[in-house]
């Protein structure tokens, strides 16, 4: 078992036959009470009353919090220095309403129905004040964010835009949107919490453990020592598990209260206003080029809303500062403080909606210019990162777009506007990119009796494979089969890990733990080579092998397992001070940091997106009929659950172009279609067979692992591939996403 | 969800005179139990029909004699229905998920409730739950509401797609009421439009259940259904198109009813009244689905789909006459 090669999970079966254990399934002693949300039904404003007279005489009913019942907690947002992750999420401490949904009140009762019969007689009064709910078009109430995510720069402006504008052959100015839209993890947001007078445990639906704990030490004031957070599995999050949301914050306070074990699964309806979502955009992309296609300008300018109290602006163009040589380049971003639920960081923030305007942008200027897009493309790749001069850790667009166009068949394309039928046909394609990060992160490895391997951090498996991956490098580094190795994960008495985040999952998670075992071999080798006992006492530490179980140099051999009998022989009472004892020489901490390559280097994974769709004549319906994604991301770690992560972006990535929108309600900030239903995330019939090409070669810059990161990878651009096969098949340029069937029509679909 | 009694009668008569005013039937509850579950229906007495003698599809006077708790998976994939029924057999298979087809029954689907998401949201006004308290729907997002037959005091749709397929086929709904007695009525006049008392939906009386559905000789013809939805499944019909068209010389057979646009399933008399008669071409389809189409209001962001019928009205009836495959292209 090792890296590079196929594995399948070896958590698989425990998720297919139910044996997981996701936050709500973990069997507490005693039975927990079960908790139900009541939400605010206005935007912003006071609650007046909270009427509970009904609710308290249903049966089972244990307690109802309301408005002032968790004084116990940190005014939400505090201390000043923690991030929207780590700050006080606290609720209920006062009469404030400052979004739609936010909970207003906490039924906890005995069981789940009992909950919810008494949560619906909960009666709300409120006083409602006007909020500000949409973009709309007030420039003046724009503002320049601190900072976009991942510590962006909103603004970065170089050479003459005006000037490069005005030599400039052909230039498109257009305006892109995109819409409100929800992470929609399978497993909701959920959380069990108790409290033995001592220690507040979590197990909760959560991607980044360690924030967890933190934000509950400054929700509640209690000591980290005394918080324990785990999430063994968790049912993917998108971002939207990154912190924790409004089930932790009320699981947590009314286990405190009642000192009695509390879970509370947030509804799929609760999720939409208690969980966050990616805000809606506007942006404008203004481009000029040579009339052999050589890129003089690309601006792209970008408009979202930010929640209040909640700091975290998406760096929309992420890809126009990474992706294509340009003279001029300018990008800007605003935002426009709202009364909304919190507006986060969602798969690819950044990327996965600023490729959706600038790709088809590109896809406008090379029609303007009667230039082959893949052509435009390929006449403006980039040798240096256009943002900052630095070179490139990997550039590897224009592999991607060769081969994957030779792939797909582009240079067979057929002519604009033909159809078969009633279907228009249309071909499209667009480039991807996507930031590269590295993260701290802490991981130990060490050896119990019989040889076996623990590998423990508190690194979280979101669905991306992380056990899988941690066993690969254990397998590999130790020489051990995937039987003899346990992964432990996601407890917070754990070494401190990256979490599961922007990609950054493996490369950091898996660099700790290939350190890890690097220093174990070491102190192995070093003990067993000097031990009056040892068979392979002597030899040279540089020959010794560890495969099968086995440390073998020349001929002789050990057992992992004798290895740890010697070891563990060393008696405490006799060892001379300062010399190793068992545990010195059995466990190994490794850590990796992003270091120097992630400071001098422009730092990012890419691909190209192909696609094949077809148009209902008289409805306007897309349809996909073919994807094929190629993409380079250094190192390919696990063919398997790479594929997976790539196919699963470009299916999200489908489901973004095309079907997902939340409708707000402009009156209050109120998401209206609140369930799946009527939120269209793409199913299986939405999604064509896809094809995945994995290109690149192992990246020496990227750390441990030379892998860059592909967890969002796969949904970047390919809506700007569909959006311009749409105009291929039709001639309706679409710049309002998703891309749903009114406004192919609205378009003059047939005109 | 309120506590609630549940009951399982041996036979129609008896379910019939058991439900009291303050309970509800249930079949499959693929629709009943979600809505329960959110405060939306609060019955405190449910009477189980799902297992009453119900589930046979009997030949009845060159027709079909439908059971109504046949599930939508059973009449979907009976032959009789597949054959000489076709559009009801599209119609049903267009509707939800397999999972959702293999428990909902014919009966109940006729019988499920609009998918307004105001309906939905309890902390929202609507004039269906609570009569008189004002419709949220008409000044907020209303991408999915209807376009005919609505009223000042709601706009919303009823979702079914089998329903629109009974409708054009002129079905005939058989019940039993709380005091034994039996009647029939027309699929078509089964839903009322909203006017000022959206939350009466049906003409049932209280304690009225439908017991069987029947269908009259078949028309032969082409039978074509057509779903316009925001993904490929899973989905309520933006707009939806029965058609059941029979051309010899002209037109002789012509059937036209529509989903998604509607507070009910609305059968395009008018439209059919321009058909029979007339030659099979594109203008006669235009005509047809502007008479269809004549009385159709949008509030804004529905307005779409006035065009989207319109085209789905002509390329269907044109697929069904061999025009071009369905194409339409540029409408005057």
């Amino acid at each position: 078992m090792t890296l590079g090669r196929p594995h399948l999970r070896v958590d698989g079966v425990a998720k297919t036959s139910g044996a997981a254990d996701y936050a709500a399934d973990h069997v507490l002693e005693p039975t927990p009470y079960v908790a139900w949300i009541v939400e605010a039904p206005i935007g912003r404003g006071r609650v007046l009353d909270v009427d509970t007279a009904e609710a308290e005489g249903c049966e089972g009913v244990v307690r109802i919090f309301g408005p002032g019942d968790g004084e116990r907690m940190r005014p939400w947002g505090t201390p000043d220095d923690a991030d929207r992750f780590t700050m006080s999420h606290g609720l209920l401490r006062d009469d404030r309403v400052r979004w739609f949904g936010q909970p207003v009140a906490l039924v906890v009762a005995h069981t789940l129905e009992q909950a919810r019969d008494a949560a619906q007689r909960v009666r709300v009064v409120c006083h409602e004040e006007r909020g500000r709910y949409t973009l709309g078009d007030d420039e003046e109430a724009l503002e320049v964010p601190d900072e976009l995510d991942g510590g962006l720069a909103p603004d970065v402006i170089h050479g003459d835009l005006t000037d490069a504008l005005s030599r400039s052959a052909a230039t498109i100015d257009a305006t892109y949107t995109t819409a409100p839209i929800a992470s929609a993890a399978m497993e909701p947001h959920a959380t069990q919490a108790t409290w033995d007078g001592e220690t507040l445990e979590l197990y909760v639906a959560i991607q980044v453990v360690d924030w967890a704990v933190e934000a509950l030490h400054n929700t509640f004031g209690l000591d980290r020592e005394q918080i324990r957070v785990r999430a063994p599995y968790v049912g993917g999050g998108f971002g939207s598990e990154l912190g924790i949301h409004s089930d932790a914050v009320l699981a947590s306070l009314a286990t405190l209260e009642l000192e009695h074990p509390v879970r509370l699964v947030q509804t799929r309806r609760n999720v939409f206003h208690n969980g966050p979502h990616r805000g809606e955009s506007r942006q404008r992309v203004r481009l000029g080029a040579t009339a052999e296609g050589r890129l003089l300008a690309v601006a792209h300018d970008a408009i979202m809303p930010m929640a209040k109290g909640y700091p975290f602006a998406e760096p929309c163009a992420a890809t126009a500062r990474a992706a294509y040589r340009t003279e001029a380049l300018h990008t800007t971003h605003r935002v426009l403080p709202v009364d909304r639920a919190p507006i986060d960081s969602m798969r690819a923030p950044g990327e996965a909606i600023g490729t959706l305007a600038l790709e088809g942008a590109l896809d406008e200027l090379a029609h303007e210019l009667g230039l082959d897009p893949l052509e435009l493309r390929l006449a403006n790749l980039a040798d240096r990162e256009p943002s900052s001069g630095k070179p490139f850790a990997g550039y590897d667009l224009g592999r991607c777009l060769r081969v994957g166009a030779d792939a797909f068949g582009w240079a067979k394309r057929p002519r604009p506007r033909q159809r078969e039928g009633r279907q228009w046909i249309g071909w499209g394609l667009a480039s991807c990119s996507r930031v590269n990060m590295l993260m701290e992160s802490e991981a130990r490895v060490r050896l119990e009796p019989g040889g076996r391997a623990v590998v423990e951090l508190d690194m979280t498996d979101i669905g991306t494979g992380t056990y899988t991956l941690l066993t690969q490098i254990a397998c590999e580094d130790l020489g051990l089969r995937p039987d003899q190795v346990t992964v432990r994960l996601a407890d917070s008495e754990l070494p401190t890990s990256c979490g599961s985040g922007g990609s950054f999952g493996a490369a950091s998670a898996g660099g700790s733990v290939r350190k890890a075992c690097a220093t174990l071999r070491s102190q192995l080798v070093r003990f067993v080579l000097s031990h009056p006992d040892s068979p392979i006492r002597g030899h040279r530490a540089a020959e010794v092998e560890f495969a099968g179980g086995l440390l073998a140099v020349d001929g002789a051999e050990m057992t992992l397992a004798a290895l740890v009998e010697m070891a563990s022989d060393i008696d405490g009472d006799e060892r001379p001070p300062g010399a190793p004892g068992p545990e010195d020489i059995l466990s190994a901490e490794g850590s990796v940091a992003p270091g120097a390559d992630y400071e001098d280097f422009g730092q990012y994974a890419w691909g190209a997106h192909f696609v094949e769709l077809r148009v209902d004549d008289a409805s306007g319906e897309v349809r996909l009929t073919r994807a094929l994604g190629a993409f380079s991301f250094g190192q390919v770690l696990n063919p398997v659950t790479a594929r997976s992560q790539l196919i699963g972006g470009m299916t999200f990535g489908i489901g973004g172009a095309l079907t997902e929108v939340l409708h707000l309600d402009a009156r209050n900030g109120a998401f209206t279609n609140r369930d799946f239903a009527g939120y269209h995330l793409a199913v299986n019939r939405d999604t064509p067979p896809l094809e995945v090409l994995m290109l690149g070669e192992p990246e020496e810059r990227s750390g441990p692992l030379r892998s860059k990161g592909i967890g969002e990878l796969g949904l970047c651009g390919i809506g700007g591939a569909i959006a311009n096969a749409v105009f291929h098949a039709t001639g309706v340029r679409v710049r309002e996403f998703p891309i749903t069937p009114d406004k192919v029509l609205a378009g003059g679909l047939g005109r | 969800m309120r506590p609630f009694t549940y009951e399982r009668p041996g036979d129609s008569d008896e379910a019939a005179s058991s439900l009291r005013p303050t309970g509800s039937f249930v079949a499959g509850g693929t629709n009943l139990v979600d809505l329960m579950k959110h405060g939306i229906e609060t019955p405190n007495q449910l009477v189980d029909v799902s297992r009453l003698p119900l589930r046979r599809i009997e030949e009845h006077e060159g027709g079909l004699r439908i059971g109504a708790q046949v599930t939508n998976t059973a009449l979907a994939s009976h032959p009789r229905v597949r054959e000489d029924y076709t559009v009801l057999s599209l119609a049903l298979l267009s509707g939800a998920t397999q999972q959702l087809r293999n428990k909902a029954s014919t009966g109940g689907n006729f019988l499920q409730r609009t998918r307004c998401d105001y309906f939905y949201d309890t902390s929202r006004r609507c004039n269906k739950r609570e009569p008189g308290a004002g419709c949220d729907a008409l000044d907020g997002p209303h991408r999915n509401h209807a376009i005919l037959g609505t009223s000042e005091h709601c706009i919303a749709t009823h979702p079914s797609d089998m329903a629109v397929a009974m409708v054009a086929l002129d079905a005939t709904l058989r019940t039993v009421r709380a005091d034994g007695s039996r009647r029939s009525l027309p699929a078509r006049e089964l839903h009322r439009l909203p006017g000022d008392s959206p939350h009466r939906e049906t003409r049932l009386d209280p304690g009225e259940l439908i017991t069987h559905v029947d269908l009259p000789a078949p028309l032969g013809g082409r039978h074509i259904y057509r779903k316009a939805r925001d993904r490929s499944s899973y989905a309520f019909a933006l707009v939806s198109v029965a058609v059941v068209l029979d051309v010899d010389e002209a037109i002789d057979t012509a059937r036209l009813a529509l989903g998604g646009v509607a507070p009910k399933p609305w059968r395009c008399d008018a439209a059919e009244e321009v058909l029979v008669g007339r030659p099979a071409t594109r203008e006669t389809f235009i005509e047809a689905a502007d008479a269809a189409l004549a009385d159709a209001r949008g509030r804004g962001d529905n307005d779409f789909k006035i065009t989207m019928a319109r085209r789905m009205i002509v390329s269907a009836l044109a697929e069904a006459a061999d025009l071009d495959d369905g194409f339409v292209g540029s409408l005057p």
